[in-house]
């Protein structure tokens, strides 16, 4: 019953969101909410390994940036978008099967700062190999629209949510929570904590690419470095963090949030958005450690316990 | 070929004892309480900030500012201790770290976004009458600041190894390093140790951070690299050892240098970042550490 109520839930918003280009002719609206679809897939992709596996990756901008700087090559190059795209996110799961067996030596914090590092040499590198910026060709831009870019936004963010639906309602998501929560026994149970791990990372790196695809075909000019910088990987974190990590709404709630607030910011603080939204972060990893969805459940915990007892009153 | 490669070695040499100092202050921190403060490098950004403006402002040389930017680096370090990571001392230690190191990528954007503000994003680097002096030895240059600089770290290392050693104190930290259970029982306060040992890795991330800002340049976005740097020459030079650390700071120093010698000024930052990886994955417990288990 529960399960169903989502299911047509999660239809209605696809729905609406879907319809929205018809409504909305406003381009900064549009550009807005195309922000918050790249946040949802870039936090929700992060969250597979970073949530569900607990491996805290913060070389996640190297995805993104791996399917941006394919992306926009092949596409310049005259290939089709979304094919484009799919060879930007096939790079960013070779990278990741390349990294994969040697980052997963190391364990707990080593992991995080290890890929800290690996998205530092890549953000360096690019910035060696590719100093130039990158600007859409005249033809491109005659014929750019919006409202082909917000689609792309969409069906990227709803397959991210979709993929990690699935993966964490099957066997192999009910594995990661369990490398999450105690790798040794975990693998004396039976998991193969390196396959569960490297499954994740392969999903987070595959979406994380169609993310950074999405945003080459968005982005008028930029420097190809710029998709690597570390701040992609922190806001995703972030994000991850303040809605909650390990849930399918954490993240989105964590992205809606996110530039809800910098928009709200921008009226007369909109230079000190990290500042906000970096003591918001601080906090939720010391007072609130299940963001607000964990928030939503201790409130609901505690109505539930209120029910209970009233119950138990009336009924001696 | 040789002249300019031993240039260029000596130039590693000594902007590599800045990075052991920096990685020294880490080091103490993480060994003592676990805590993986990656906000280390905003803090000797502030360190720099700190003797620039006080230069500026006030004209006191940057070198005879350094004790104020010590007293300003443990006021801050105090707060940041007592507001956040006080509050992370309860947790095993696993946990302890991740979350230490996620509080930190916290302060850090804080940090950088205020100094950003503050300050605007321009490179600032102090500039006093004898900037330029250097002295030649056998058709070598050695910048007079930057051998200053080296004496300090130097002197900074001594005086920790001399207060780690003989002080009451000194030993008190020691002791929590090895085994903070034991240390507990035997009447140590662990948590004022923390609180010291915190305090004074902010103190030394500041002087780290005024000689940088004299012998190089600061900016507000300095923070993240050098932290990598401090974490590269940390895992480096193995936990618990100082001397070992700054040995670390020198090695990666001559590596970058090396790297910019042969291959190119913008490669130096992957070098050192490479070697961090291979270190981690085949000697994580460092060069000159001990092996597991005695932690």
């Amino acid at each position: 019953m529960k399960k169903n109520l989502s299911f047509v839930i999660a239809l209605v918003v696809t729905a609406a969101l879907a319809a929205v280009p018809l409504f909305v002719k406003k381009d900064s609206l549009l550009t807005y909410l195309c922000m918050i679809l790249l946040y949802v897939s870039l936090a929700s992709s992060w969250n597979i390994l970073g949530g569900y596996t607990g491996q805290v990756n913060l070389g996640h901008s190297a995805f993104f940036g791996l399917g941006a700087i394919a992306t926009r090559l092949l596409w310049f190059a005259g290939w089709n978008i979304l094919l484009a795209m799919l060879v930007g996110g096939l790079l960013a799961i070779a990278f990741a099967l390349l990294i994969g067996s040697p980052a997963f030596k190391l364990r707990g914090a080593y992991f995080t700062i290890g890929t800290l590092a690996l998205g530092q040499i890549l953000y360096a590198t690019v910035g060696n190999l590719f100093p130039q910026i990158s600007s859409m060709p005249v033809q491109d831009l005659i014929s750019y629209t919006l409202v082909t870019r917000y689609y792309l936004f969409l069906a990227v963010a709803l397959i991210t949510v979709l993929a990690a639906t699935l993966v964490a309602n099957s066997r192999w998501g009910l594995g990661m929570m369990a490398v999450r929560e105690q790798e040794d026994a975990a693998e004396s149970l039976g998991v193969n904590a390196f396959q569960h791990k490297l499954l994740a990372l392969v999903l987070s790196a595959f979406l994380a690419g169609l993310a950074g695809g999405a945003f080459a075909f968005f982005q008028i000019g930029y420097y190809p470095q710029y998709p690597f910088s570390p701040i992609w990987t922190l806001d995703s974190t972030m994000m991850a963090y303040i809605g909650g990590t390990g849930t399918i709404l954490g993240p989105i709630i964590g992205a809606i949030f996110f530039v809800v607030l910098k928009e709200v910011l921008s009226l007369n603080l909109a230079e000190f958005h990290p500042t906000v939204f970096g003591i918001l972060f601080i906090l939720v990893v010391l007072f609130l450690p299940g963001g607000f969805m964990g928030l939503w459940k201790r409130i609901k915990d505690k109505q539930q316990k209120k029910r209970e007892s009233m119950a138990e009153l009336s009924h001696p | 070929m040789l002249q300019p490669l031993a240039q260029n070695i000596i130039y590693g040499i000594l902007i590599g004892a800045l990075y052991g100092l920096a990685a020294v202050g880490l080091s103490l921190v993480f060994g003592v309480s676990k805590f993986l403060n990656v906000s280390h490098g905003e803090l000797l950004m502030l360190g720099g900030y700190a003797s620039f403006w006080v230069f500026k402002l006030l004209k006191i040389d940057p070198f005879l500012s350094i004790p104020l930017t010590i007293i300003f680096l443990l006021l801050i370090g105090f707060i940041f201790y007592r507001l956040i990571f006080s509050r992370l001392i309860k947790l095993e230690v696993e946990k302890k770290i991740q979350n230490s190191l996620l509080v930190g990528f916290g302060l850090s954007t804080i940090l950088q976004n205020v100094a950003l503000r503050l300050w605007t994003a321009d490179d600032r680097s102090i500039t006093t009458a004898y900037s330029g002096l250097s002295f030649e030895l056998a058709g070598l240059r050695l910048p007079a600041v930057r051998l200053i600089s080296l004496a300090i770290s130097v002197v900074a290392l001594i005086s920790l190894q001399i207060f780690l050693k003989k002080t009451f104190t000194g030993k008190a930290i020691r002791a929590t390093v090895e085994d903070w259970q034991s240390a507990s029982l035997m009447g140590i306060n662990i948590h004022r140790v923390y609180l010291l040992a915190f305090v004074i890795g902010c103190a030394l991330a500041g002087v780290a951070g005024t000689l940088v800002s004299i012998c190089y340049s600061i900016d507000p976005s300095m923070g993240l690299n050098w932290t990598l740097k401090s974490m590269v020459v940390m895992v480096l030079g193995g936990l618990g050892s100082m001397i070992g650390t700054f040995v670390g700071g020198i090695i990666l120093g001559v590596t970058e240098s090396a790297t910019a010698f042969f291959i190119g000024g913008n490669y130096r930052l992957i070098a050192g970042l490479l070697l961090f990886l291979i270190i981690l994955i085949f000697r994580p417990q460092g060069l000159f550490g001990t092996k597991e288990g005695d932690r």
